[in-house]
């Protein structure tokens, strides 16, 4: 059987009192496109610094492919690429020569340098310096950096932090290419849009501990059910609504009728309400986004 | 790993101005040392003045131990300093330790490949300082026979006594590099470390005018004391004690450093 791509197990840090990353458990399967999802100092950089075996857990472990990159990063470490916060560079170096540098210390050639500056689109600034490269071509550079390795799993953290709309958008399109390709992907983030857009799987991760973690299609499929209503009369729409077999959580709020149903029931709401002489406006079906469900969770307290 | 890591930081040191600062000042210090003796030639029989500076205008292959000489005050320790002591510093100032932790080399193949980067640097800033002294000093003076501490030798033994010494004085300069290696590993700050390590080899230096520290016995185990030692190759007959002892000192400071270094740059945190 093949070990997974990333395998983390009750992972822990502290710094003296402060618990950076508290018992985090997650698994990356093959060709997921797995987003790390958390606000804010949740503890998702720390994590990815022990997965990439830059920094020692406290407790548990992590595996790349089934090795654990704090006794043998090197051998942990093949096939896997990445970065933590901002990609970092010699800055009195062009963005060739780093790459250059890099493959190096990978024992490579850099015969595909020349081919990855198109990748990322830096060909027309790879002899310039990266002292005078924008963040967003620093984040591109970073890309073009791991796939040098030509990883299997492809570690990044916040890739389109501070980037442009436009720079968002080319990043999110090349790691979807990159995940078409067959490249296993851990996405940490914050931006919930991304992983809607990008991922299959997610961890949600708050105050260093996962509060979440499956398919982004389980989390969503949560929201199914819901249902607002919009009547002549409010009030009295949501006592009708209470006392109909299979509906129940029924709210009122800034004039209209929320209420969580099967299919069934919610369609005999509008015969009842009929019955009842109150005339139905509006009747949608109504799913909370992956934000809602986020603060839901992250707020909530659900683990 | 390690030859290829090793290969990779030298390049990465050729790319740095600091390096060519440091080989700059190593290639220009005796020339300016050339030009004063010109400026103002030392005479022969003054007792003042350092022995072979007595013999500079006479033999041009005096320089070259003069600047050995000279040198050892701070010149030295700072050219030293200003690469290793930025080693390991530099990565945590640009932020490219987690770059180079996670490609195909470990922690281990790159503190080596560190360590031998600074020490080649080292040796290559002092061959370079001989050598421009050698070569401004036989265009100034000549290439006479040399005066020694007990007699006078011929040009070709004066250059095979002046590479002996260039063996002999990289000792404790590579003890003095050892301790840049460590001061820029632990404190992570490149400008601290290096200024660290030149006041560390000043105060070494200074304890020669503090009573009781300024005894033999002290200073024998003084890094920089040994930066003399290569004198002892001028006296007839030879006596090797001198350079066994600064190859034996040099490496109770060297070593030690270098252990503390390594496990720390094993076990740290790369957080920055």
């Amino acid at each position: 059987m093949t070990a997974a791509p990333l395998d983390v197990r009750a992972l822990r840090k502290t710094y003296g009192e402060l618990v950076a990353v508290d018992d985090v458990t997650l698994s990356v399967a093959a060709g997921d496109v797995y987003g790390y999802l958390g606000p804010n100092g949740a503890g998702k950089t720390t994590s990815l610094r022990m997965m990439l075996g830059l920094i020692r857990p406290t407790g548990g472990e992590v595996r790349l492919f089934g090795q654990d990159p704090n006794a043998d990063p090197v051998a942990a470490l093949a096939g896997v690429a990445g970065f933590v916060e901002e990609p970092a560079f010699y800055p009195y170096l062009s963005g060739r020569r780093n790459l250059e540098m890099m493959a190096t210390l990978d024992g490579g050639d850099g015969g595909r340098i020349d081919e990855l500056l198109h990748v990322v689109d830096l060909a027309h600034r790879a002899g310039d310096r990266v002292r005078g490269y924008s963040h967003g071509m620093r984040q591109r550079l970073g890309i073009a950096a791991a796939l040098l390795r030509s990883p299997r799993l492809l570690l990044l953290d916040e890739p389109t932090t501070g980037l442009d709309p436009a720079g968002m958008r080319d990043m999110r399109g090349m790691v979807k290419r990159l995940a078409g390709e067959g490249i296993t992907i851990l996405l940490s983030t914050h931006l919930m849009s991304e992983v809607e857009q990008l991922c299959n799987r997610l961890a949600i991760i708050q105050l260093g501990r996962i509060r979440y973690e499956g398919t982004l299609a389980e989390l969503l499929a949560r929201s199914d059910g819901r249902y607002r209503l919009e009547a002549t009369d409010p009030g009295r729409a949501a006592d009708v609504c209470r006392v109909i077999a299979g509906i129940t959580d029924v709210t009122l709020q800034d004039g209209s009728v929320w209420f969580a149903a099967d299919a069934d029931a919610a369609a005999s709401v509008s015969v009842h309400l009929a019955e009842a002489g109150i005339g139905v406006r509006a009747l949608v079906p109504s799913g909370r986004g992956l934000e809602e469900l986020f603060f839901e969770i992250t707020e909530g307290g659900e683990e | 790993m390690t030859g290829r890591a090793y290969g990779w930081e030298l390049r990465r040191l050729a790319a740095q101005k600091r390096t060519y600062l440091g080989l700059g000042a190593a290639a220009v210090a005796p020339i300016v040392l050339v030009v004063a003796i010109k400026v103002r030639p030392p005479q022969a029989t003054d007792p003042g003045s350092p022995f072979f500076l007595r013999f500079a205008v006479e033999s041009g292959l005096a320089v070259p131990l003069l600047m050995l000489l000279f040198a050892s005050v701070w010149l030295f320790p700072l050219v030293a300093a200003l690469v290793a002591g930025d080693i390991v510093a530099a990565e945590d100032g640009n932020r490219t330790l987690k770059t180079i932790l996670t490609r195909s080399a470990g922690r281990s193949a790159i503190f080596a490949a560190k360590v031998g980067a600074a020490f080649t640097y080292v040796l290559a800033a002092l061959l370079l300082m001989v050598i421009a002294s050698i070569v401004a000093g036989g265009v100034a003076s000549g290439f006479d026979p040399l005066p020694t501490f007990s007699t006078v030798v011929s040009p070709s033994r004066a250059l095979l006594l002046i590479a002996g010494s260039f063996a002999v004085y990289s000792l404790p300069a590579l003890g003095i590099a050892a301790i840049a290696v460590l001061l820029s590993t632990v404190s992570r700050n490149s400008a601290g470390a290096v200024v660290g390590t030149l006041l560390a080899a000043l105060l070494m230096q200074l304890t020669q005018i503090i009573p009781v520290l300024d005894s033999d016995a002290a200073q024998r185990w003084m890094l920089t004391a040994q930066l003399q030692a290569w004198q002892a190759l001028f006296r007839t007959p030879l006596d090797w004690g001198p350079v066994v002892h600064a190859a034996y000192i040099s490496l109770v400071y060297a070593v030690p450093a270098l252990v503390v270094a390594w496990a720390h740059f094993l076990r740290r945190d790369v957080a920055g």
